[in-house]
């Protein structure tokens, strides 16, 4: 029997002006048909940090995940503000073709295309009507160095993606989202099908990747949201529980379900 | 090192008797021979008909080379079909069958997509609900049914629009068209739905729109699919018989268009068998054109596996 904790208590920071914000949303809230699965998200992310999204499974983190580059649209009624350069991304008439390029997506499971490496690479640019061929070349390079993953295909560029395996794969997907070079950059879960090996690789990437995109990554692995992320947000049954510094939520969580969950002694 | 040995013995005993209790028949292990036995029952008597079925088309088809010393080039390159008079040239009848079937998988093949698209990307609800069953209905509508509409309307129709008899390659190919747009549709809506779900979803996060996702990703893994679809397709308008003898006029003579009279294998069989005598060379010419059917359902076949493996390949390399 899961215990029950109070929605009223929750610890959520703000930011003030002098912090850069990549995407803010406001009473961000999520429908599957009647099921209401996320209430009243308000979650600011400060540019270039690493933000992890934790929680038990069906707590609505990749839900809320999902809604921020519209691959809800579909499936689910979002309602609520997505600020992103000052400009409410949720409205209808945006474009969001638009907003999947400069917000990029990596999912759970490593799903490079079954083409080359190259063309894993390509297939979007090309989409987006980059043409010239020694830009496409200099982009691939980019992205697959920006992803670590250069020196491990740069002979192979030909090869099936299929043929890497799960971590490089994983890698891939991560550089095929940097080659559109956008400014934020989602990861549901990238290495809960990674072995460890993979798995810190994925993470060295992330950490050098922060530089230059904001990360915002749900994962279930909490060692992981600890080593890597700068902010972390705790989701509990579509609520927003907790959202503190790292440090703060993993040494002294503000509230007693963060601290229950966080110590393993949930429900 | 004796308490050893005689631990030993003992274990020796004790397994003397467990091998015995775990050798001896059961119940269970009787009805697992009975359920084997029953089931390589049905197999033997399948690969026997199945074979017998081979042997018989073959021995009776090749007797028109064997027999009656007809050469094999005549016969397939031959145009002049009279085999009362002993003149058996089968090109007319192989060209009419191919180009029925070519053209009506021409014509149905983008519609066939067209539709499977529409009904798992655009419109998968409306698709589930009312189109899956109406193409269910079409391919379970009895081909005599086919043939009869066209014999009412299609050929009319032709008259009509181009004059002449109205029969000919292009009634055939509108009869069939209709007949095998089900099928393809059917199997390439399989192929599209077993397309992964991720491999759209990483599209739609690079930002490619629904049209390039369905375009570059899904149609192009779903190839193997669909040409598989498309061979099924082109498998039943070659052996189709009754529609297309109903609609085509049967005259076996070279097709000089598409509007004039002509035959197929299927509807030159089924016009001329019951005429002949067995044994006799109009009767075992027919089993010729029967063997070359028989070949080419073969054929489509193995084309279907090798399209199979060669995707199965692509994915995994």
């Amino acid at each position: 029997m899961l215990k029950q904790y109070s929605f009223d208590k929750t610890a959520v920071q703000t930011f003030d002006d002098q912090t850069s914000l990549a995407l803010k949303t406001e009473n961000l809230q999520v429908f599957y048909g009647t099921n209401h699965a996320m209430h009243d998200a308000n979650l600011a992310f400060p540019k270039n940090q690493i933000t992890a999204l934790i929680g038990a499974s069906g707590s609505g983190k990749s839900t809320y995940l999902r809604s921020l580059n519209r691959m809800n649209d579909t499936i689910a009624t979002v309602t609520g503000k997505i600020w992103y350069h000052g400009v409410d991304i949720n409205e209808p008439n945006v474009n969001i073709y638009e907003i999947r390029r400069h917000i990029g997506m990596v999912f759970q499971r490593p799903n490079p295309f079954a083409k080359s490496i190259r063309e894993n690479i390509t297939y979007a640019l090309r989409a987006n009507g980059v043409k010239n061929k020694t830009e496409l070349t200099e982009r691939i390079e980019k992205s697959l160095r920006g992803a670590a993953l250069w020196d491990e295909v740069k002979d192979s560029l030909d090869k099936s993606a299929l043929s890497l395996s799960g971590g490089q794969q994983q890698r891939l997907c991560i550089a095929r989202s940097i080659a559109m070079a956008p400014d934020v950059l989602l990861l549901d879960e990238p290495c809960s099908a990674l072995d460890p090996i993979s798995t810190v690789k994925v993470e060295e990437t992330l950490l050098e990747l922060q530089k230059q995109y904001t990360i915002i990554i749900v994962t279930h692995n909490m060692q992981q949201a600890a080593r890597i992320s700068s902010q972390c947000a705790f989701f509990h049954l579509g609520h927003v529980m907790e959202y503190t510094p790292t440090g703060t939520m993993f040494s002294n969580p503000q509230i007693p379900v963060t601290q229950d969950y966080i110590s393993g002694s949930f429900g | 090192m004796e308490q050893t040995n005689f631990q030993l013995k003992k274990q020796d005993t004790q397994s003397q008797e467990w091998s015995k209790r775990l050798h001896h028949a059961t119940r269970a292990t009787r009805e697992d021979w009975i359920g084997r036995g029953i089931s390589y029952l049905c197999i033997g008597v399948i690969i026997l008909v199945v074979a017998s079925m081979l042997w018989f088309i073959t021995s009776k088809g090749i007797a028109t080379f064997t027999q009656n010393h007809v050469s094999l080039w005549k016969f397939l390159s031959g145009t002049d079909w009279s085999p009362s008079q002993g003149k058996i040239g089968a090109l007319p009848m192989i060209v009419g069958s191919f180009a029925v079937t070519f053209a009506a998988a021409i014509v149905a093949t983008p519609f066939a997509v067209g539709t499977a698209i529409f009904m798992t990307e655009i419109s998968p609800n409306k698709g589930r609900k009312f189109l899956q069953p109406v193409i269910e209905l079409l391919v379970g509508i009895p081909s005599v049914v086919y043939g009869f509409i066209g014999l009412a309307v299609v050929v009319p129709f032709m008259r009509h629009l181009v004059g002449g008899s109205g029969f000919g390659i292009i009634s055939a190919t509108f009869v069939l068209f209709v007949m095998v747009l089900p099928t393809i549709t059917s199997m390439t809506v399989d192929s599209l739905r077993a397309v992964p779900r991720y491999y759209k979803e990483a599209s739609l996060a690079l930002g490619a729109t629904r049209w390039q996702t369905v375009s570059k990703v899904i149609l192009r893994s779903a190839t193997p699919g669909i040409l598989t679809a498309v061979i099924f397709g082109m498998a039943r308008a070659f052996g189709e018989a009754l529609a297309v003898q109903m609609v085509i006029g049967n005259a076996a003579v070279m097709p000089k268009d598409l509007i004039s009279a002509a035959s197929t294998l299927t509807s030159q069989l089924t016009t001329g068998i019951g005429d002949t005598i067995d044994g006799t060379l109009p009767n075992n010419a027919l089993w010729s054109l029967a063997l070359i059917l028989l070949l080419m359902s073969l054929f489509f076949n193995a084309l279907v596996r090798v399209i199979a493996k060669r995707g199965q390949l692509k994915h995994e390399r």
